[in-house]
């Protein structure tokens, strides 16, 4: 099996559509430990890839007023059980562009395997873009994941980030990102992690709202168990008039399971207003009665639970 | 034989007695009302049936067709046909109402029993039984969910609480439309106007039954306050 059938396969069974790598209608990026194994650019979407010293240098650019009707595909990751990946994302929406990328990240064998991924993303005035990365990751645990991010939404622009972690060990996981919201844009970025074993998960997610009118919510889903740990870090810093922030972090714990939660709200602008809600607790035993109470084993009810949380 | 029968049931929580040798019994195809007021120990008799946690009877038994159920866990009683419509119902975040309506049996329709409830389908098949809900939209749909897993035992805490007056009816025709479809019903409640769809009712008062009659004489024996347990002072409808 080649690795790009290997790659297909991998998104095929994280639910998405694998064979869509090879519509030519679609965009993609497939990169396995520090090599490039293929690139498709679209009309609307240019896409270059330089190895380094470093790692990997990917650039996609959504050309002005493109309307990406198919998701960009970003498929990266270490098939080995040992390895190193870093790439650099540099990611560009122009004007009144739009576009969705998936990222498929998948460390399926990862006994000691190290992924950082640096991304800078400038998303133009009035330019919207859906980012959505789904990892997959094998049952050893042994994989360090270091996701960097510096985002910058120009007026009336719009990003979406959706991370989800919620399948087989997470291992090491620090997520670290900041994102500067100007006038009459929106932010949103949703984070769902579910830790097992000894995994260890650290997320700290920054938005300033630095135009007025601005908007964020950063919303964080983790469920833990056996002697997971997890620290969440959200911050929000309302600096103009008529800016909306809300952090909104929830944190299911079971086991020996250590959970800590730490919202930050900054406000300098007298007309800003940024809120928080933070909760961290067992799963609740009404939840599941009311679940069990319809038929469900105390197994069944914990899982669903837990599903919906991260749903 | 009944269906649901309960003998000399006492119950402590806390170091505090809740219930004294309660006896009950609800027949197949019966609405079986249990009015009291606040604190009188009803939701603790739902909860013992249903077998939720730290709700073990301190003495006494529960027999569900003939056979104790005392010693069977909460999923187990469900899988006998008993289930409860808690009176808070608990809100379950990323489960969506048709995903909920379905857990019993993943082929029925669940549209339709959100139309039993006066709910209208597209609406809310989609949502999410989360924090978005108002109290009595959770409440309507978690009698939806009774009604769609086609119980042999429905125990129904406080159907009528947190829906406004003018729906009353709706709620009074859903219980109904259970005992049309085949079960028993216990139905709790602190209103003596819900005693009107009963065909058996049972007063309680400080954890024990005072009354078990027809539901006009409950009803009656309830508003006089002629209770021998408290003397009238607690178990009254003011």
């Amino acid at each position: 099996m080649t690795e790009m059938e290997e790659v297909s396969r991998i998104v095929s069974n994280m639910g998405a559509d694998g064979a869509a790598l090879a519509d030519r209608r679609v965009a993609h990026v497939v990169a396995s430990g520090l090599d490039l194994v293929s690139q498709r650019a679209i009309p609307g979407v240019e896409i270059s890839n330089e190895k380094t010293a470093a790692g990997l240098v990917t650039q996609i650019t959504v050309k002005r007023d493109a309307e990406i009707a198919n998701p960009i595909h970003l498929c990266i990751g270490v098939l080995h059980d040992t390895g190193r990946q870093r790439i650099q994302l540099q990611v560009r929406l122009e004007d009144d562009s739009s576009a969705k990328i998936v990222a498929h990240c998948f460390f399926p064998r990862a006994q000691n395997v190290e992924h950082i991924m640096d991304a800078f993303i400038e998303i133009h005035s009035g330019a919207e873009l859906h980012h959505a990365e789904g990892h997959y990751h094998g049952p050893f645990g042994g994989v360090t994941v270091l996701p960097t991010a510096k985002v910058r939404v120009h007026p009336h622009g719009r990003y979406i980030s959706d991370f989800s972690l919620t399948s087989g060990r997470v291992g090491k996981l620090r997520i670290d990102y900041s994102v500067d919201v100007e006038a009459h844009a929106i932010a949103e970025l949703t984070a769902k992690v579910f830790g097992h074993a000894d995994d260890e998960i650290r997320i700290s997610e920054a938005v300033v709202l630095s135009g007025e009118q601005a908007r964020s919510l950063i919303r964080t889903r983790v469920a833990l168990e056996d002697q997971a740990k997890a620290q969440i870090m959200g911050r929000t810093d309302g600096n103009a008039e008529g800016a909306r922030g809300h952090v909104d972090c929830m944190e299911i714990v079971r086991d020996q399971a250590v959970a800590e939660a730490i919202p930050i709200v900054r406000v300098t602008h007298p007309l800003a207003k940024v809120t928080h809600e933070a909760a961290i607790r067992s799963i609740d035993q009404k939840q599941l009665e009311t679940l069990m109470a319809h038929g469900l084993t105390p197994e069944q009810a914990v899982e669903m639970v837990v599903a919906g949380v991260l749903r | 034989m009944h269906l649901l029968e309960i003998n000399n049931l006492s119950f402590q929580l806390g170091g505090k007695m809740i219930l004294h040798h309660l006896n009950l019994t609800v027949a197949h195809g019966e609405i079986h009302a249990l009015i009291g007021t606040n604190g009188s120990g009803k939701s603790s008799v739902a909860y013992l049936i249903l077998g939720c946690e730290k709700y073990v009877p301190t003495s006494g038994e529960i027999l569900f067709e003939g056979n104790s159920i005392n010693a069977l866990k909460l999923f187990e009683r469900a899988r006998l046909g008993i289930t409860l419509s808690w009176q808070e119902p608990a809100r379950l975040e990323g489960i969506a109402v048709e995903n909920y309506l379905r857990l019993g049996d993943a082929s029925i329709d669940s549209a339709a029993y959100l139309r039993k409830v006066g709910l209208r389908p597209e609406q809310y098949l989609q949502r999410n039984i989360d924090k978005t809900l108002s109290g009595g939209q959770r409440k309507r749909i978690e009698l939806a969910s009774v009604l769609a897993l086609k119980p042999k035992l429905a125990i129904l805490d406080e159907p009528d609480s947190g829906i406004d007056l003018l729906s009353i009816g709706e709620i009074s025709d859903v219980i109904q439309s259970c005992k049309v479809n085949g079960a028993s019903v216990l139905l709790i409640t602190h209103r003596e106007e819900m005693l009107r769809i009963a065909d058996r009712a049972s007063q309680l008062c400080g954890g024990k039954i005072v009354l078990t009659a027809s539901p006009a004489e409950v009803a009656q024996f309830y508003k006089s306050r002629r209770c021998t347990v408290c003397d009238g002072k607690e178990c009254h409808d003011d």
